[in-house]
């Protein structure tokens, strides 16, 4: 039996290895680098061609424009709520002559480019113009914001009729069935049992709802609204200015980005009683 | 209702061969972004899901950038943008150039740009359904990296990204219809000029329409047999 006279004496851990330079990280470096020089780009082009007198013009308008995108989403996804709601209990139905109707909704407006509704609303309803002015109605159609509002709350109201039947579907079979056996009226059963838990299922399609709405808003400026994009046109048309769509593309990100953001925490709070 | 056909009728009187032309302008740009955005996007997945931290954050950006841009906006961006990057550089160069940029080009970067950030984030899903016994399979038969790669997760990742990238298709379908704002003569923009000169925007913008959901039905069909005959392995005997 041997015995250990000498003892090897503590040494200092082997060097890391430097890390090799992969084709991924040399492209992600690149990459990186590139988008650094964009923002960089960017930023030296708009303090470059910062003008006060154009930027004191200008930005009220902006700020208006951001206000009317702002509340025609609002107003659109709230009337489409209500909208879906009967559109919901037409697809739900065993009764194929709700459940084909608001199927054939659905499948129009979710088939069909929102631009072509709000042109065959706008431009194809100003065609009926005797007729409408018979019955008083005429004031509505002939202002392009109505219209918007009008073409937007229908495409909604189908996408959020969806989103909504998916919800209430996801619901388990038992919920229901322990309501009733609760005694629970219909009403009671939907309010209390089914629409919490169909909500929390839903949260998330409605923030990706109300982000594509905001984007698809936009188009609204070709029938002469002037939202956001309407007046980054006006000021283009005006100027011959790109910096006009860059301010624009920042607007845009910022509310994008902060819903995102809101609709995150927002997700994490309502489902705190879900997490193990 | 002998108008309206007349209107509708192919030849001298009617509207209908620029009607068709227009539709094989929309589906030939959205066949022509399709392989530039699934290309771009499943790159951009596998930039996503590398190991190289840059790398990874560069496709991030891209990602939130042209995910939140407005499609319209992003399209206007591309065409002007475009068109001034590259007048700059000639100038630059010492050359004094008017380019126009195609419509049609234009309208294919920005919708392939936009399709690749979403083709992307369902590409990347898909490769986290695949477990890593599959490459690790791979790499015990001797098979390199790319070889891996083609022969045993594309076909599966295609399997699994199908449903998503349908949904895609149908959306970039419908988001056409944005570019004849700069001009492409597509469904929308003849039926326009249609509806102008006959005055009846009603029956033209609706044909544009149900055009439209032709289309998206015909293309849930084509896809509906795509998903069969990528499921034939799924089939268990």
């Amino acid at each position: 039996m041997s015995v250990a006279k000498q003892l090897i004496e503590a040494q200092a851990p082997p060097p890391i290895p430097a890390r090799p330079w992969t084709t991924a990280r040399i492209s992600g470096l690149a990459a990186m680098a590139l988008w650094l020089l964009v923002g960089v780009g960017i930023i030296l082009y708009l303090f470059a061609e910062w003008d006060p007198e154009k930027i004191d013009r200008y930005a009220p308008r902006y700020f208006s424009g951001l206000w009317v995108t702002i509340t025609l989403v609002g107003i659109s996804i709230v009337l489409g709520a209500i909208a879906s709601i009967p559109v919901t209990a037409g697809r739900m139905s065993q009764n194929r002559w709700f459940s084909g109707p608001a199927y054939c909704y659905v499948y129009f407006f979710r088939g069909t480019p929102l631009i072509a509704q709000l042109f065959l609303i706008y431009y194809g309803l100003g065609e009926f113009r005797p007729q409408l002015q018979a019955m008083g109605l005429w004031g509505f159609f002939r202002d392009p914001w109505n219209c918007a509002i009008l073409a937007f709350t229908l495409n909604t109201a189908a996408y959020q009729a969806e989103i909504l039947r998916g919800a209430l579907q996801s619901v388990p079979r038992g919920q229901f069935e322990g309501a009733r056996a609760l005694g629970l009226s219909r009403l009671q059963t939907y309010r209390k049992i089914i629409l919490p838990q169909a909500m929390i299922v839903a949260l998330r399609p409605y923030g990706n709802e109300i982000i594509l709405m905001i984007k698809g808003s936009a188009i609204v400026a070709i029938i002469t609204v002037f939202d956001l994009f309407g007046e980054t046109r006006r000021a283009y048309s005006r100027t011959f200015d790109f910096q006009t769509y860059i301010w624009a593309a920042i607007f845009y990100l910022i509310i994008v980005e902060a819903l995102r953001n809101l609709w995150n925490v927002l997700e994490n709070r309502l489902t705190r009683h879900l997490k193990r | 209702m002998e108008q309206t056909l007349t209107l509708l009728s192919f030849g001298p009187d009617g509207w209908g061969d620029q009607i068709a032309s227009g539709v094989l302008v929309t589906v030939g740009l959205a066949l022509a972004t399709l392989p530039l955005g699934l290309v771009v996007g499943f790159l951009l997945a596998l930039a996503k899901q590398s190991d190289e931290k840059a790398l990874k954050m560069a496709a991030e950006i891209y990602t939130t950038i042209f995910r939140g841009l407005p499609e319209l906006l992003t399209l206007f961006l591309v065409y002007f943008g475009l068109q001034i990057g590259i007048r700059e550089a000639v100038s630059a160069l010492g050359f004094e150039t008017q380019i126009e940029i195609n419509s049609f080009l234009a309208g294919m970067i920005a919708l392939g740009v936009v399709f690749s950030a979403f083709a992307s984030e369902v590409f990347l899903s898909a490769f986290r359904a695949i477990p890593a016994g599959q490459y690790e399979g791979g790499y015990a038969l001797g098979l390199g990296k790319v070889q891996t790669m083609i022969k045993i997760i594309l076909p599966q990742l295609i399997r699994i990204a199908l449903p998503g990238l349908g949904n895609l298709w149908m959306i970039l379908l419908k988001e056409t219809a944005l570019v004849s704002v700069i001009g492409l003569p597509d469904i929308l923009r003849q039926a326009g000029i249609a509806a102008r000169v006959s005055k009846e925007a009603f029956l033209f913008f609706g044909t544009a329409c149900l055009l439209f959901l032709v289309l998206a039905i015909l293309s849930s069909f084509v896809i509906r047999a795509i998903e069969r005959s990528v499921e034939r392995s799924e089939v268990r005997v």
